[in-house]
């Protein structure tokens, strides 16, 4: 792959980033899986991956030196500046913190906490389920209506003002957030088919030296 | 909204299927990645790959396989078979899959499951549990292990609270009396094990017929239906079955979606 705008996928050695990278790259993008501060630099586009427990993400992140970087990236995307990504715990962590981990403060990017998941569903949502897409969303450009997304979480991003996307799950749970460039997904759009391609799609021709 | 999934499971030898595959258009029907991309673009809503191979030297070549199977296909996939540490779970789950599945292993040493939660998320950890009728234990049925082969006194109702407390992130439980007989799941097992467990539960073992996986979702209340020989030999296409719960008033992501 020489081709295409580069996206510098986070790797701070949690589970599976591959996913998100070859998906990126099903996608038209140079996606790399890289900690190095230079490459990182020069990407056209962000995107922090995360899976698992909201405080070990967290931490690995610090022990990777990323922290810095990634609250930065976001900062300036949520102003306008290079696009960037969260997916699962990566979108969490751009909040002020979850109820998993109380004693990992998040990126505090986008206000807000994250809870657990209540009521009288099973915790966590582990299936595919239909977003609703409560604001017309460069994102979600050229999805079926109700498009159906694959999602594993055990704790949820509150509803707030930067909510785009929700999905139903005895009460609609937040699954898309965004703030200028700075767009985060509870769901896994590396795994959620073609519908979860087209959004990675839509995310990389955002990007400068895109289509 | 509770959307139950269906899951068809592939057993892998050597990196390659077992178990005759049947599809009449597929180039090579032991190929784990062609025919994970088929399900995929049939609308399976996940994958599970189990490695039925017992040698330890050919753990290079599942890894392998595993990776060109993240290159293809864009929907979650567990591996099960021979993952005994953190460092096993770690290769499977850096080449691209996104859970694995341990039997044997963790109930020789439990503490695993923990270890593997702590290290990579609960979300990552399935804990297949082949359960057979047995009357002399409490629930009525008993764990095995070595694929069936050994009878380990547990209650398979209590091994699967267990597991859940410590860190499973979802139930695979095989009925070993149902499986390969086509007469569909052990309903009051999966009653009994659903009951008891808080994370989700995948049922297995015995599905003959379409009829079988809406049994499953309803009277067994499974969140997951897994089959092989229904898929694998052409007699239904993924299509057909989700059509099929769809009718029976099952909650499924539609095929083609």
């Amino acid at each position: 792959m020489t081709e295409g705008p580069l996206v510098a996928v986070l790797d701070y050695g949690i589970g599976n980033l591959r996913s998100a990278q070859k998906a990126l790259q099903r996608m038209g993008a140079r996606a790399t899986l890289t900690a190095d501060r230079g490459l990182i630099g020069e990407a056209a586009g962000i995107v922090l991956p995360g899976v698992g427990a909201f405080g070990r993400c967290l931490e690995a992140l610090d022990e990777s030196g990323l922290t810095g970087i990634a609250r930065e990236a976001a900062v300036d995307a949520a102003t306008g500046g290079r696009p960037f990504l969260g997916i699962c715990v990566g979108m969490q962590m751009l909040f002020d913190g979850s109820d998993e981990s109380s004693g990992s403060p998040g990126l505090g990017v986008i206000e807000g906490r994250v809870r657990r998941i209540t009521g009288e569903v099973k915790c966590p949502q582990m299936q595919w389920n239909r977003l609703d897409i409560t604001d017309d969303e460069a994102l979600f450009a050229g999805l079926p209506p109700g498009a159906w997304m694959y999602f594993v979480h055990g704790y949820t991003a509150q509803v707030g003002p930067a909510t785009v996307a929700t999905c139903e799950y005895g009460t609609p749970l937040c699954a898309a957030v965004r703030r200028g460039n700075l767009w985060g997904v509870q769901f896994h759009p590396e795994k959620s088919g073609r519908t979860g391609l087209k959004v990675l799609g839509n995310f990389v021709d955002s990007l400068p030296g895109g289509p | 909204m509770r959307t139950v999934r269906v899951i068809p499971c592939l057993d892998v030898d050597g990196g390659r299927v077992v178990k005759g595959v049947n599809f009449i258009d597929l180039r090579d029907a032991g190929d784990p990645v062609e025919l994970a991309r088929r399900y995929d673009e049939e609308g399976a809503d996940e994958l599970v790959f189990l490695d039925i191979t017992a040698s330890s030297d050919s753990r290079e070549t599942t890894i392998d396989m595993v990776r060109h199977t993240a290159e293809e296909v864009f929907i979650p996939f567990t591996v099960g078979g021979g993952i005994r540490s953190v460092e096993d779970a770690r290769a499977i789950l850096r080449a691209g899959a996104d859970k694995v599945s341990v039997n044997t292993a963790a109930v020789e040493r439990p503490d695993l499951i923990g270890e593997l939660a702590a290290e990579f998320g609960e979300q990552c950890v399935v804990v297949a549990v082949d359960g057979r009728r047995n009357s002399e234990i409490d629930s009525g049925f008993e764990v095995f292990i070595h694929g069936g082969r050994t009878p380990t006194g547990l209650d398979a109702v209590k091994w699967a609270t267990r597991a859940d407390q410590l860190g499973a992130g979802e139930i695979l439980l095989t009925s070993m009396d149902s499986d390969g007989t086509r007469d569909g799941f052990d309903i009051p097992m999966l009653l009994a094990v659903g009951g008891a467990v808080s994370v989700p539960l995948i049922a297995s073992g015995g599905v003959g017929g379409l009829d079988h996986l809406v049994e499953g979702a309803v009277e067994g209340r499974a969140d997951a239906v897994l089959a092989a020989s229904i898929f694998h030999f052409g007699e239904h296409t993924i299509a057909e079955a989700k059509a099929h719960m769809v009718e029976a008033g099952v909650a499924v992501r539609p095929a083609g979606s």
